[in-house]
Parts: C-alpha cells; structure tokens; sequence
C-alpha cells in the first residue's frame, strides 16, 4: 500500500481512481479525453507518461502565469472582463455536471433558468458597482439615471421573474429532483457570482490587493506541492490523499516569504497602489494618486529573537507587507479548505475534474477552487483594517436626505468635529 | 451513457427513495375535540380552523398593542421555528445514514447569520446606546470580520465533517441548510427593517397576505369551479380572483384607518435617555389626507368629484396587488416542497392548519417585495447609518465633507451662511 500511494504522488495523478475503484466495487473512472495539443504530444512521445503528464502540467502552468502577467499589463478593464469570464466557466461547469444528472430525466428549462439567474445576479451586481464607481457617468445619461435609480427594485422583478418560472415548471414526479437543481443553482450563484464581484472591489481598492492574494495562493498551491513531492510522508486529511503535513507546513512558510517579497516589489509602483478611479473627462481607468502611508516605507525595529538572527537594528519596510503576513498566512492555513470542499464536491459525483478545458489541469473550476474563500477574505479584511467607507458616496447619499435630516447630521458631525479640535474658532473655514 | 448511470445512483432516480413521513399525530386540543363531538367530519375540520385563525390573530393584535420590541421577539421565534422545521424535514433523510454533525452545523450557521445580520441592524438603530460601552464598539468595529471568521470556523467544521460514500448527501444537506438560511433568516430581517420603517409597513402587507389566504379560499369555497395550477388542486381560478379584489380594497381600507394614528405610522427610534422605543413624529406627506380628483369615469360611477385619501393608500393597493397575484406563487413553491418530499405539513404546531411554515409560506416574498418598495420608491438612506459611517472617517476626510456639506447647506437655503449655528 505504501509503494502503490508514493507511485500515485509522483505520477501526479490523483488518487481517486483507486480510492474510488474499492468505493464503486470496480467501476472504471470516467476517461477524460486527452486534449493536449498535438504539437506537446510529438514532443513529448519520447518520454514516459509519468514525466510526460509531468511536463504537461509544468509547460500549461507557466503559460497560465505569462497569460496571468500579460492581463495585469493590459489594466484593470481588461481584468474586470477576465474575472467576468471566468465567473461565466466557472457557472457553466458546475452547472453542467448538475444537468448531466438532471437531463436523463427530460426535465424542463434547468439550463435556461439557470442562466437566467446568472443573468438577474450580474445585472444587480455590476449594477450596484457602476452605481457607486460611475456616479457621474451615470448622472448625467438620462436612461442610466432612472436604471440605477430603480435598480433594485428592476434586479428584483427580474429575479421574481425566474422564481414564478421555476414554479410553473414543476413536474409532477419530478418535484424532488428539481427542488435540488434549484438549490443547487444558488448554491453557485452564491459562491462563485459574489465571489467574483468581491474580487473587483479589491481590484478597484488597488491592483496590489487584487495580485497578491491571487498569487499567494498559487503559490502555495505550487510549494505545497513541491514540498510534498521531495519531502513528503505523513497524509494531512482523507480527502484529498495527495496531500501531505509536510507539503502544508512547508507551503505555509514558503508563501509567507513570498507574500513578504512580492509586497515589497509592488509597493514601489503606483500603477499597483492606487485605487482605481474612473476619469469623466477621458472615460477611462486612470491609477494615479499619493500613495496612502501603507505604502510608504517606514523603519520598523525588529524584535531581539529576531536581531541576533539576521544582524540588524532596524529595517525599511512598507506597512503593507505586515498585512502581506496575514493576506499569505489565510491563503495557506485556510485557502486549502476550499480545495478540499472542492474535492469531496468531485467525489460526492464522482467526476475527476470539473472539465477539460485546461490540458493536465481539468476544469477551470479545478484551478479556482482555492481562491473563494480568499476573494472574501480579503474584502473583509479590507472592510474592517484598512478602508473607512467612500467619503464621495456617503456626500452623493447625504444629497438624497429631507433638509431636516440633512441640518441634523450637519449639526452633529460640526460638534464631533469641535470636540476633536479640528474646528475651533475657525466657522468660516 | 456511463457518466449519467453512475451519477443516477444516488437518491435521485425518482422521488419513491426517502423513507416514508409517519402521518403526522391529531394535536388537537380535548376541549375543542369534545365541544366538537357532534358534527361531522367536514364541519369539525372546518371549525378547528376557523377557531386556530381568530386565535391566531387576536395573539397578532395584543402582540401589536404590545409593541415594537415584542413584535421583534416575535419576528425571531417565528423564524428560528421555521427554520427548525424545515432543517428536522432535511435531518429525517439525512439521519438514516448516521451522519454526524448536520443538526449541530445547521443551528451553528443559522447563529452566524443572525449574529451578522442582527450586529447591522443594531449598530445603525442604536447607534447613541453603542457608543456608551467600550466593549461594544470593539464588537461593531470589527463586526464583518467576527461574522466572517465564525462562518469560516462553521465552513472548516463542514470540510473535517465528510464521511466517505455519502459525500453527495452531506454536500446536498449543507445546499439545503443554506438556501433555507437564505430564505428564512433574510426574509425576517427585512420584516423586521420594514418594522423600523413604521408599524404600518409591517401590518398592511402581512394582512393582505392573510387576507388573501382567506378570501381566496372563501370564494374558492362558495364559486370554485376552474383549477388554477396542478401543484395545488384546491386552488381555483375564481378564489385567485376574487381575493385579488377583496384584497386590495382590505389594504386600502385597512390603510385608512391605520394611517391616522402616529403609533403606526412612525418610524421606530430607540429612545436611549429612557431606553426605550418610541414612535412619535411629524407624520410625513404620505400620511397627510390630500384632495385626489377622481378620474371622470369613477366620477360617473361614484358621483363624488374629489376625495379625500392619503397617499399611503395608492402603495397600499401596489402592496395588496403583490400579495393577491405573486405571493401565492410563494405557497405554490411550499406546496411543490411538500409533494416532493412527501409531507402533508411541515409540523404539527397548529391544530388544522399545520406548522408555523405553512402559515407563513406566502409571506416570504412579500417581505422582500415591500423592503425593495421602501428603498426604491420611499425613502432614501438611513441617516443614522449615514452619521455612523461620516463618525469613522478620517479626520481630514471628516473636514472635506464638511465643508462640501456646508456649502450645500448654505447654497439651498437651509443653513444661513453668517451665523455660528
């Protein structure tokens, strides 16, 4: 059994197939189709299929980071179209593993309904974004004005629209099937629609807040593996088999490190520290302000464990790379849950990967996995440590208020702001 | 062909799979069995139910008279109940297995979610009663991230949880206990929002739901001829229309003399010198009676050529239309649960009417219905969220706005530019 498990570790390949052969009493997994492009398959030939498949999955990944790098270079409106399209995989994929299921059953409208709902949910969402984001693009277009005006009550009709449809599309004998489908739908919805939008108000807060969670993750996923491929022994949870404590743990302080140097390297650059704002007069995404004191260098001492070790009093660092800890320690302690969510999703229906789409990798599905629970994560932490609320909306949502409320809140933030000092004798300032 | 036949394995080939529901037990009460014991079956039904509902909304009436903060504690029995009562259907499947944990996580998440929802609602609504205790400032500060983290804790639970061969059945029962926490913990927030806004805008809708419920099945009763959908075949066509009509002239009514009394109508503030709730205002426009003039073909009709209302009374027919034509479609949703897992009711809590979900069914997308109502159509933001969030900006950003705030001010009029106040 020992020899048989480190074989299926340095194949690569996951340990499913046997786990699911004395699961299944002896069913073949399902064949993926092998959709390497010709070209790998030639040069490859001559190697054996353990470092082929080895080859295959390194060449894919760099091509994914070169892709991942090109995207950054191109600005953040491209990125919000990338995030979107792959929000759309994502949906699709899981939504086709619930139809494989549901269409045996010649059953209605599950795949335009869902789509439907994808739909409703973006609308609202982007909705909600370019509201705050465009406030004056919008203003000032008259049909934008009364869209955004109404929007939630526009995006709940829509939904309700959906829902009245699904009831009248129940069938009798059916009705617990679909009842499943429905809840299944949101489910996604859930995960993967909210977490997309998460990930363009980080994107939005600045681009730094957008790379470096992404790339702690992918790193981790990456020294985890590694680590677990030359050192690994002791298996961290029956989930997920390839998977080794050693592999975690060395992971963990790899990404930590990494998180550390990546920080430092973007936070000299303005392109990556500053909000994205969107510019009337241009019409395009402009990143161009004072960098905020995160990202500016200060001298920290460093404690006396730590002196004796590395041989310096002081050192310059940038705020946001303590941040940067805690951004990279949430990828590699808790990021993993999501993959092993993901992979008892994979057992519980019996797939392997959620798609083909990307050669030796699977679905797209399959290299997001980890990343929900970060998307959120990081607006939260966002929320709560670095950013106060958006002092130009708060402005646009004072101008919406009775001239009474208005007078009242004028009045208590006046004697906040005496009390503090900041407004003494000056009432004409 | 292999995937589908492999993927049918589970549960899912038909509904016929999950054990039987024992029938529900006659929790009837002996008095009402024995004052009964001489009509027949049909008649004896019908008078159980019609006593539950009068019993049902006088305690709706003294909880009214009680007030806000009773109408609160209501809002949150209910919705715990319902909750429970939909998680126990989900647990009888899931408990045949021998699962661990699924009741355990499920009142673990619903605590979460209420905790993150109730943690909003009172910073905004208490926000003088906050800003006395230290400890709870630390709590409102950080309260996304507290919310978040125990939510995650709940999440990672969930993971360790799996048992090998039923991950299908854990992963449908954790989809389960989320869109349940979706529907009812959501929802009796946004009743409860609507509370806030005024008593009026709790009371109207959920009236016109109920009464809805009764004059449908009346007039289903009395003219039912044409069913409406195959879900539920007591439904009748003419029931549907006729409660749409009696329904919206209720609201409207009903609206009327709600609209009078400042008890009602204003909106709930928390008093923090006498720690408690009060509902005293300047009732706003919508509750001030206007000269309407009729269209002329009501004139025709009525003989009157203007009439008093209150515009409270237009949204009332906006809010009873709702209730009459897409609020059922609520109870037709519940109706397709039941069959689906095969239950005659939810629980046996009441007496010939079922559990505390099947009495509310109807009212799920009313409460969201009249929430967005609110935010679009009624009133703006709120301001003492407004004030909290202005309170934690940074000091210069704090100074900016007031000066944008101030040249507003003095440009509209409202604040006189040369004097000190």
């Amino acid at each position: 059994l020992q020899e048989s498990e480190s074989e299926n570790k340095l194949d690569g390949e996951t340990a499913s197939d046997s786990e699911s052969k004395s699961e299944f009493g002896g069913s073949p997994p399902v064949p993926t189709s092998d959709d390497t492009p010709e070209v790998l398959n030639r040069a490859l030939s001559n190697l054996s299929s353990r470092w082929k498949n080895w080859w295959v999955r390194g060449i894919l990944t760099l091509a994914m980071i070169t892709f991942f790098f090109i995207i950054i270079y191109l600005g953040p409106m491209v990125l919000m179209t990338i995030v979107m399209c792959v929000q759309i995989k994502c949906f699709h994929e899981i939504i086709t593993i619930g139809y494989n299921v549901y269409h045996s059953y010649d059953l209605p409208w599950f795949r335009t309904l869902s789509w439907y709902f994808l739909l409703c949910v973006n609308y609202f969402f982007y909705g909600e974004t370019v509201t705050d984001y465009f406030f004056t693009l919008v203003q000032r277009e008259e049909p934008l004005r009364i869209l955004s005006k109404y929007h939630r009550f526009i995006s709940f009709a829509l939904y309700l629209t959906g829902f009245c449809m699904f009831v009248l599309s129940l069938v009798k004998k059916h009705y617990r099937l679909q009842f499943y489908m429905f809840g299944w739908t949101h489910v996604t919805l859930l995960i993967v629609v909210t977490q997309s939008h998460l990930i363009i108000h980080n994107l939005f807060e600045g681009m730094i807040w957008f790379i470096v969670p992404i790339s702690c993750v992918i790193c981790n996923d990456i020294m985890a593996y590694m680590f677990g491929f030359f050192f690994g022994r002791t298996p961290l949870i029956k989930l997920s088999p390839k998977k080794t404590w050693e592999g975690f743990i060395g992971g963990f302080f790899a990404t930590v490190l990494f998180g550390l140097l990546l920080s430092y390297v973007m936070s000299g650059y303005r392109c990556f520290t500053c909000p994205v704002e969107f510019n009337n007069d241009t019409n395009s995404f402009t990143v161009d302000c004072e960098p905020s004191e995160l990202f500016q260098l200060q001298e920290y001492n460093i404690p006396l464990v730590l002196q004796s070790v590395v041989g310096w009093k002081t050192v310059r660092m940038y705020p946001f790379q303590i941040h940067s800890i805690a951004l990279s320690t949430f990828a590699s302690l808790i990021g993993p849950f999501g993959g092993f969510f993901a992979s008892g999703f994979k057992r519980a229906f019996k797939i392997k990967d959620f798609a083909n789409t990307i050669p030796g990798h699977g679905g797209i599905m399959d290299r997001f996995d980890c990343q929900y629970l970060m998307a959120t994560f990081v607006n939260v932490y966002i929320a709560s440590f670095i950013r106060g609320p958006n002092p130009s909306k708060l402005i646009q949502q004072f101008l919406t208020l009775r001239p009474d409320q208005q007078l009242h809140i004028f009045n208590t933030l006046k004697a906040h702001l005496v009390d503090k000092g900041m407004l003494g004798r000056l009432e004409d300032a | 062909v292999d995937l589908e036949e492999r993927l049918g394995e589970l549960d899912l080939r038909s509904d016929s799979d999950i054990p039987d529901v024992p029938p529900p037990t006659d929790s009837t009460p002996e008095i009402l069995k024995r004052a009964l014991s001489g009509l027949s079956a049909r008649w004896k039904n019908w008078w159980i139910r019609g006593i539950l509902t009068l019993a049902m909304i006088s305690v709706f009436f003294l909880i009214i008279y009680l007030g806000s903060f009773m109408l609160m504690l209501l809002v949150l029995s209910i919705q715990v109940k319902c909750y429970h009562e939909i998680i126990t259907i989900g647990y009888r499947v899931y408990h045949s297995y021998d699962l661990p944990w699924f009741r355990s996580l499920s009142w673990y998440f619903l605590l979460c979610v209420n905790y993150f929802f109730y943690g909003e609602t009172v910073a905004d609504y208490f926000a003088t009663f906050v800003q006395r205790r230290e400890q709870l400032q630390f709590l409102i500060r950080y309260h996304r991230f507290i919310s978040f983290a125990l939510y995650l804790t709940g999440f990672c639970m969930f993971v360790l949880s799996l048992v090998k061969k039923h991950y299908r059945l854990q992963f449908y029962m954790f989809a389960w206990t989320h869109v349940t926490l979706l529907i009812t913990v959501t929802q009796s927030h946004l009743v409860i929002q609507n509370l806030f806004e005024g008593m009026i805008w709790f009371l109207v809708p959920i009236s016109s739901v109920i009464c809805n419920d009764i004059t449908a099945y009346i007039f289903g009763f009395f003219f039912g001829r044409t069913p409406l959908i195959k879900l539920s075949p007591k439904k009748t066509w003419e029931g549907f229309i006729g409660g749409f009509f009696s329904t919206v002239v209720f609201g409207f009514i009903f609206s009327y003399f709600l609209a009078q009394h400042q008890y009602f109508v204003c909106p709930v503030e928390y008093n923090s010198e006498t720690n408690r709730f009060v509902t005293e205002c300047e009732p706003s426009e919508l509750f001030q009676m206007k000269k309407y003039s009729l269209p002329p073909l009501l004139q025709a009709v009525l003989g009157w050529e203007t009439v008093n209302m209150y515009p409270f009374q237009m949204h009332s027919i906006a809010l009873s239309t709702f209730a009459s034509l897409i609020g059922p479609f609520g109870g037709f949703f519940a109706s397709g649960f039941k069959r689906a897992f095969k239950i005659k009711d939810f629980a046996d809590t009441i007496p010939g009417h079922g559990g505390i979900m099947d009495r509310f069914d109807c009212q799920y997308l009313m409460a969201t219905f009249v929430h967005v109502y609110i935010t679009s159509f009624i009133r703006g933001p709120n301001p003492s969220k407004l004030l909290k969030q202005l309170l934690i900006l940074q000091p210069e950003q704090q100074l900016s706005v007031y000066k944008t705030l101030k040249s507003h001010l003095v440009e509209k009029g409202i604040l006189q530019p040369s004097l000190r106040g």
